[in-house]
């Protein structure tokens, strides 16, 4: 069970150039910020969509090959979808929808019986679309996707149509249920927390270039691209150089830092995580002389967003998140030194080649 | 009083409004789907029987389909039929008159009709004919039926086209409007008059019904249905 990916395609100025190969039993991330192409390249997977050129093979059967001239339709594909907002037939009942994905007639009534059993629809076979929470209309969508014997799952941003109160409990239904399918799973979100509680390996879209398949602990660790480093959730981002050795000037913070290890030549931005930023007692390597900007309460934290030495148009900032306790025992200071450790320092490269 | 105009304005809405409603149906879909300048000028070309003089239609008829025009010509050779001055003529008229009411209505609904449900129907392998009929019309169900009734009562009324090409024959081509106008100009005030109420009788019917049609479609809630019904 394999599902390997290399497309390309062009709508006027934007170009997708994705390429991956994912396994069965595993999930499988597209992480990307909106617009980045996460959409049309499961549309092309799909059959939707037609790609430039390229390759997709699904499990030794050829989808699509520019060279050899092979577009399968989407109707003999096998690739089950889960759209964003689950698409479900709006006159049919929750019955008739999973029947719709079965293709054997003769079977067509024990299998929904059976996959309203397994996705927990029982008591809601006779009702409308509409009529269901958002969680039932997504286990009814999964339930026709299953229905129709898919090779490979892709699901578009399962739960953005979801209230943030019911996402939780959603999630940790669908994952389970995935649990039991055999086959690859691509799974598209814009989320990193999605992805790092879900996925095993994530594949990063930036502007339509897919990036090279990575394990998930590499891309929250040691992400490589500033994209990467961004769509993991990094909020602290620099231009940098290179001073020699681990020495780098982090440009818009106005400040020389040393990291842990030596980095590669393409240097060209250096991230910071908040969490490990602590605020300083005075001087001292990595340390920054900052000003107190501006303080924002939120639920369990204090975000303190602090003016650097800098002075570069918006981007000199850095972001530091405190527990509440921790902030309000420095009294509220104008000013203070704040330490960037080693271990907070990610070196970045404009894009992964 | 003869009731055949009743009858004959009848089957010639009838009929008009069938063959309307398959080739209405038939040009929205594919006008849809056409790049946009394409569509640009099909849909000017398509819609121009709304906004031009009825009268103006009939002349174009008359010319395309008149005893000497060549399809007049084609049809007297081939069928032994006469396309002018008979009861059928008048369905040409107002198929015509009344074909950008549906093609209008029902190509507005295609185009609201969410796309993700044609996808997804197709990944689930179904075919493009079955997601037409049980995703797709049910989907625009409501914009259809009320081109289906506006285009019927637009061909009920169709008067400057008709009056040209089937002309008013009573027992023949008369049709309630035809007669209206006949019976008020050989001053027959009184019977014109009872026909004006046949007409306004018929039309009020009619918008009831497309009220009624609309307020069952926005129940909210239609009743669950008893037992799940068979896909195919």
């Amino acid at each position: 069970m394999s599902l390997l990916v290399n497309i390309k395609k062009s709508f006027g100025s934007f170009r997708l150039d994705v390429s991956f190969e994912t396994e069965g039993g595993s999930i499988t991330g597209l992480l990307g910020a909106s617009g980045c192409g996460k959409s049309v390249t499961l549309k092309c997977i799909a059959g939707i969509e037609t790609p430039d050129e390229g390759k997709i093979i699904l499990n030794d059967q050829i989808l699509f090959d520019s060279d050899r001239r092979i577009n399968l339709s989407p109707q003999k594909r096998r690739v089950g979808y889960l759209f964003q907002n689950y698409a479900l037939f709006p006159n049919m009942t929750v019955a008739q929808n999973i029947a719709a994905g079965v293709r054997s007639r003769a079977r067509r009534g024990e299998v929904t019986a059976r996959l309203v059993r397994a996705l927990y629809l029982e008591g809601s076979e006779f009702k409308y679309p509409r009529q269901l929470s958002g969680g039932q209309q997504q286990r009814t969508a999964l339930a026709r996707i299953l229905a129709s014997e898919p090779e490979v799952l892709m699901l578009d941003e399962p739960f953005s149509a979801l209230d943030s109160y019911l996402k939780w409990q959603v999630e940790l239904e669908l994952t389970e249920l995935l649990t039991t399918f055999q086959g690859p799973v691509l799974y598209v979100t814009h989320d990193r927390d999605e992805i790092y509680r879900n996925c095993k390996q994530v594949c990063v879209l930036e502007r339509g270039s897919s990036q090279p398949l990575q394990p998930l602990q590499q891309l929250f660790d040691h992400p490589a691209t500033l994209s990467a480093c961004l769509l993991s959730g990094t909020k602290n981002i620099s231009r940098a150089r290179a001073l020699g050795g681990k020495r780098l000037e982090a440009v818009d913070w106005g400040v020389e830092l040393t990291c842990s290890a030596p980095f590669s030549d393409s240097l060209a931005y250096v991230g910071a995580r908040s969490h490990y930023l602590r605020p300083a007692g005075g001087p001292g390597p990595n340390r920054i002389h900052c000003r107190v900007q501006r303080v924002v309460e939120e639920v369990f934290s204090t975000v303190v967003l602090l003016a650097t030495p800098g002075r570069t148009q918006g981007r000199s900032r850095l972001r530091l998140e405190l527990p509440k306790e921790e902030w309000a025992a420095l009294s509220a200071p104008e000013q203070l030194w704040l330490e960037i450790p080693q271990n907070a320092l990610l070196p970045l490269s404009e894009q992964q080649r | 009083m003869d009731w055949y105009p009743l009858f004959n304005s009848l089957r010639i809405a009838a009929v008009s409004t069938v063959i309307i409603f398959f080739l209405g149906l038939l040009a929205a879909y594919y006008v849809a789907k056409l790049p946009p300048l394409v569509k640009g000028v099909l849909d000017v070309v398509l819609t121009l029987p709304l906004v031009l003089p009825p009268t103006v239609v009939g002349y174009f008829l008359l010319r395309l389909l008149g005893p000497k025009r060549p399809v007049g010509i084609w049809f007297a050779e081939a069928f032994g039929l006469r396309l002018t001055m008979v009861w059928y003529s008048a369905v040409a008229a107002s198929a015509v008159v009344a074909f950008p009411l549906m093609y209008r209505t029902a190509r507005g609904a295609f185009e609201s009709f969410d796309r993700d449900l044609a996808y997804a129907a197709q990944t689930l392998g179904r075919s493009n004919t079955w997601i037409f009929w049980r995703i797709k019309m049910p989907y625009c169900r409501q914009g259809i039926l009320a081109g289906t009734v506006l285009s019927f009562a637009r061909a009920l009324g169709e008067y400057g086209a008709t009056a040209m090409i089937a002309g008013y024959t009573p027992g023949k081509t008369a049709t309630i409007s035809t007669t209206v106008y006949q019976l008020w100009r050989t001053d027959h005030d009184e019977l014109a008059f009872r026909w004006v109420l046949v007409n306004l009788a018929i039309s009020a019917v009619v918008l009831l019904t497309v009220n009624m049609l609309e307020k069952r479609g926005r129940d909210p809630r239609r009743k669950a249905a008893p037992a799940a019904e068979e896909v195919e």
